[in-house]
Order: structure tokens, then sequence, then C-alpha cells
């Protein structure tokens, strides 16, 4: 059962991948598709898909990372509210960014990744440190109010470090929404070897997480050293985020999203849940930039943009739900 | 595996910041047999718990497995030793009862190793010694209290260890309370299982315990069988409460009947004498017995 569900996500992706190749303001036909996956850009069409290809890509290493990144914090934090975005670990990598071009003059992909792992990192201590001050510790609502607060703080702090700066407003905006449109090859080849890095510690979490789910006390009598379990998990997500952040920008609800919807399929087991929520990531932010090319066509929606209208309704979905209960 | 361990405490002082919850306490674990710990609220039993499962630094002592330094054991180690249910761990929403169980093979795994035979084995063998075979793929969520409690105790069984079981009655019926010890009993005898565990019932501990723990203030106030511990005096101490000893006549082991301000042990005199009618009313509205005081007076309650 559990295969099957993971076999019809793969097959959905490839489909979705395909599709982001095929659908966009100009159509083109599968012959000219073809041609540019091999290389070809002979005429319009096939410049177009060659365009297209690398966003393709990135919508796919970004919502697999994302979609991870979210399920191993909902599992680190027992929060069923956790997402890079509601957390404002997204925005905290942005700020870093922002700040870096701002005033350090910083201009390479890898220094905009380490800024955004940076930032991402502290935002994630900086919020949960915030969510679990008063009584009960870090329970759901204190968090997820804890990081809206902080998360909206920070787009403030980009603003402000933008707006003096006319001569890069216009290349710190994609670190303001999220989005897959301005990819290129260069950037995702950065990125990469952070995400398989990130990737790897978040896959190797599943046991410990397993455990931790079971509460800290229990998870300690089973063997588990909670803080270092926690801590190394953490880690690898926000690894993931900062890497996507720092090219992809801040896109938010894919981590909320995608691990809810692959809990209700295949259960709360992380080993299944952990590349099931990455496949699953994978699929959602590819169909909304698909989605986000075709509802404003010929122009398109930031894909930041069309996953906030998916996910803002479902977040408010979970948090009416009769109680929030810690995963 | 179980039986063979020997858990002690020496000068154990447990705290939490600056609040000694726990001082000077010494504590010999009987290998084999089930301990009962009690004591007031607040008098230190879950934090002595919590200190013998590794959970909680001691501020100075310790507490020895075999004559090692439990702090300083590799923690899946001792989790193969030493499995720990506290009182209320958390069930991930919509997990199978197989799943949990599983998931108490954890000290037994690696990182990266594979599900084994073994694992299967064990898991078998805890659902169907809490007989919970047939629960196997029912969700946490649709149990009764009971079963949910039989299937926590086959998690930590499933780690196939000595247990320590922090009030495993709570929250529970108690027929289900009855249920749960009686359970935890035929792992006792039929596997040796070292049971150690935190209970609030003084009568069902004294009824299921070999060696009964009676903490007062951070200490442990006596120990031994339950006969010898179960005192009025020691209820006094420990409970702060006048009570009578008797034997219960189901077990002869000691049961403790509490003396409240309202019900003193001169009361049915007091009726027999025609004393305060207002006291008469309210027996009998309570329970009817005050109308026929020489029912009640009839001799013959054994004394331990």
């Amino acid at each position: 059962m559990r295969v099957l569900w993971l076999l019809l996500a793969a097959v959905l992706t490839a489909l979705l991948g395909a599709a982001s190749l095929v659908i966009g303001s100009r159509e083109v036909p599968w012959t000219d598709v073809l041609a540019a996956l091999q290389g070809s850009a002979d005429n319009l069409n096939q410049a177009a898909v060659t365009k297209r290809i690398p966003r393709t890509v990135l919508a796919l290493l970004a919502g697999a990372a994302l979609g991870l990144a979210g399920a191993v914090m909902q599992g680190v934090t027992r929060n069923p509210l956790a997402d890079p975005g509601i957390l404002g670990v997204n925005m905290g990598a942005s700020l870093a960014v922002a700040v870096g071009i701002a005033w350090f003059g910083m201009f390479s992909y890898t220094a905009f990744i380490w800024t955004a792992i940076l930032g991402a990192a502290v935002t994630a201590v900086f919020v949960y440190a915030i969510g679990s001050l008063g009584r009960g510790g870090a329970t759901p609502l204190k968090l997820a109010l804890a990081g809206a607060a902080t998360s909206a703080a920070l787009v403030s702090f980009i603003s402000a470090v933008v707006l003096p700066r006319a001569d890069i407003a216009q290349s710190v905006r994609s670190w303001q929404i999220g989005g897959v449109g301005g990819a290129g090859f260069e950037g995702i080849g950065r990125m990469l070897p952070f995400l398989i890095a990130g990737a790897v510690i978040c896959l190797l979490a599943a046991r410990p997480l397993n455990s931790l789910a079971l509460g800290d006390e229990l998870a300690a009598g089973l063997g588990e050293r909670v803080a270092v379990a926690r801590a190394a998990a953490a880690l690898g997500a926000v690894m993931l985020c900062g890497a996507v952040t720092a090219i992809a920008g801040p896109i938010g609800f894919v981590g909320l999203v995608v691990p809810h919807l692959c809990r209700l399929l295949i259960g709360v087991d992380h080993r299944w849940l952990l590349p099931f929520s990455a496949l699953t990531g994978a699929a959602l932010l590819t169909a909304s930039d698909v989605a986000g090319r075709i509802i404003a066509r010929p122009e398109e929606l930031d894909v930041g943009i069309v996953t906030a209208l998916v996910g803002a309704p479902f977040f408010i979905y979970i948090v009416r739900r009769q109680k929030v209960r810690e995963l | 595996m179980t039986g063979t361990h020997r858990l002690e405490a020496n000068g154990l002082t447990l705290g939490y910041r600056d609040r000694i919850v726990v001082e000077g306490l010494d504590l010999a674990v009987p290998p084999g047999r089930i301990t009962a710990v009690v004591g007031a609220n607040a008098c230190g039993k879950s934090t002595l718990l919590r200190s013998m499962s590794r959970l909680l630094a001691p501020q100075s002592g310790q507490v020895l497995l075999d004559g090692r330094q439990i702090h300083s054991m590799p923690a899946k180690e001792l989790a193969r030793t030493l499995g720990l249910l506290p009182q209320s761990p958390l069930a991930p929403e919509g997990i199978t009862v197989a799943d949990l169980v599983g998931r108490g093979r954890h000290p037994h795994q690696r990182l990266l190793s594979r599900w084994r035979q073994e694992d299967d084995a064990a898991v078998a063998a805890a659902l169907e010694a809490t007989g919970t075979t047939e629960l196997a793929d029912r969700a946490i969520d649709e149990l009764s209290g009971g079963q949910r409690q039989r299937v926590w105790i086959a998690m930590v069984l499933a780690q196939q260890t000595d247990l320590l079981l922090d009030e495993p009655t709570t929250f529970l019926d108690v027929n289900h309370q009855v249920e749960v010890l009686d359970l935890l009993t035929d792992l006792n005898r039929g596997r040796g299982t070292t049971i150690v565990m935190v209970l609030h019932d003084l009568n069902l501990a004294a009824r299921y315990a070999d060696h009964l723990v009676a903490m007062a203030a951070g200490r442990v106030h006596a120990a031994g069988a339950p006969g010898e511990v179960l005192t009025a005096g020691v209820v006094r101490t420990v409970f702060g409460l006048e009570s009578r000893i008797v034997a219960d006549p189901v077990s002869g082991r000691p049961l403790v009947l509490p003396i409240g301000r309202h019900h003193t042990e001169g009361a049915d005199r007091a009726g027999e004498h025609g004393a305060a009618a207002g006291m008469r009313e309210r027996d009998a509205l309570q329970g009817g017995y005050a109308r026929q005081p020489e029912e009640r007076s009839s001799p013959g309650e054994p004394e331990a």
C-alpha cells in the first residue's frame, strides 16, 4: 500500500515535471520540447523550453527540500503548524541574504547560501526560544504565533534594508517573494551539495523522530539522546530551507501542507513519511509553478504567491480543527 | 535478560535548579520482584523514577545498574536493560498498535539497520503477553483507556528489559487498574521481569508489590514487605493521615482504611448513644448504616 502511494507520487511528479516544460505563455508542440531537451534551441519554441528546463529542475528540487524540511520540523517540534514559512525560517534566510547584498556587497551564490543557512538557523533558534517561553513550553499555537510575528518583523526589516538602495532593489526582489522563474543552472549547481547534505541528515533522523514522537521521556527511555537528535534533525531542515531560500527566495506553506497530506496517506512512520514528503513537495511546488503560469497568462504569478494561496486556507483548517494537538 | 540485574541508588540527591526534591536517598531494588513506590504528592517518587531511568542527572550520589553508573552508560545500552513507561506518553495521531509497539525496538536497532526477524518476534511476543494481538492493526485513538495502557506496556515489553513504570494505573477505572496490575504480575512471575512502579493507590500497592517503598520528603521512610511497611504510623508520617490497617480479606495483605475528620473510629458508638442528631442524619444519607449501629459494631476486625 505504502509502496503504491510512493510510486503514484513518483509518477505524478514526473508528469508535472513534463507539464512544466510544455505549459507556459507560449504554446510549444511536443516535437520542440523533445528537441529542446536534447539541447537544441533553433527556434523560438525550443528557446522557450530551454528556459523552462532549469526552472522545472529548481521547482522539483526546492519543492522536495521544503516538503522534507517541513516534515522534519513538524517532527522535531511535535507541532502540526510547523513549516519553514510559518516559523519564519525562510524569511530569516532572506533577510540574511538581503543584508549581505545591501551592506556587504555579497554577490556569489555560495555566499548567498551560507548566509541564508546562517540566517535560517538564527531565526529557528530565536523563534523556538520565544515560542517556548512561559507555561507549557513550545505549544503549537505559541510557536506558530512566535513564527508569524517574527516573520512579519523580518519582512519589514528586509524592506528597511532594501528601500534606501534603489540600485539593488531589483536584484533583491526575489528574496522578498519566492519564485523559481529566474532559475539558472549555476545557482542550482551551487545549491545541490547543500540540499544533498541536508537531505541525508534529515533522512537519517527518521528513526530518532519516530522515538521523539512518543514524548521526550519515552524517547529517552528508548535510548534516544533527545537533545542531540533534535538538534541534528533541525540542522538538516535548516540547511534545506536556507539553501532553497538562497536560490528561490522564501516559499511558504509547501512544508506545512505536504506532510499533513502524506501522513493521511501513508501514516506517521517517519521512515516512510520523510521520503514521501519530499516527493509530494516536488509535485506540489511544480504544480503551483505551472498553475501560476496559467492563471496570470500571459504574465505569471511567482510560485511563492501560489503556494500561499493554496496553503493559507489549509493553515486555517488545521488551526480550526477542534484542538490543535501535539503530534 | 531479566531478573538478574541489580538496580540501586546510593546517596542520591535530586532536584531542579536549586530546589532539592530528593536528598541522600538509598534504595536497592530486589531483582526479579515487583517494587512499588508510594508517597504523598511531591514527595519525590516520580523524580526518583526519572533519575533511575537517566532522565534526570543526580546532583550528588549515583544510580547503579549492576554496579555501573547509569549516567555514564551509553544511552542505547542502558535502554536495552531498563525500560521506562512515563506517566503520559504521547501517541502520534492515527498510529497503529503494531507500529507503536514496534517503536519499542528502537534501542536494539542501529541508525540504518533493517527490521529483523527477532524484532518481529519481540513485537509479537509483547502483543501476545498483553493480550493485544487482535488490536495490532487498530489505531491507538480508537482504543479504550485500559486497552491503550496495555498497548503502552506492550511497547516497553518489546524493548525486552526490566521495567520502570510511573503510575501505570492513573486515569484508569478500577477494573482496568486491576487488569494492568495483574498483567504486570504475570510478566513478573512468568518472565522474572523486575518491575519498579510508582503507584498512587496504597491498597493496590500493598496487594501487588513484593517490596514496598514508602517515601516522605525526598527520603525513603520505610522499605520492605508490605506487611511490615504499612503501619498506621508509617501512613501517618508519609501521608499525614490517620488510618486503621486491617488484613485485606481477599489477599491477606494490609488494607489501609483512612480516617477522615468526619469518620472517627468512635462514630458508631456516638450513634449508639444518640449523640448529635445531625451527624446521624448525615451518616444516614451517606450510606444508611447509621440506622443500624449494632450491625456495624460487630467485632472481629482483624488487626494487622
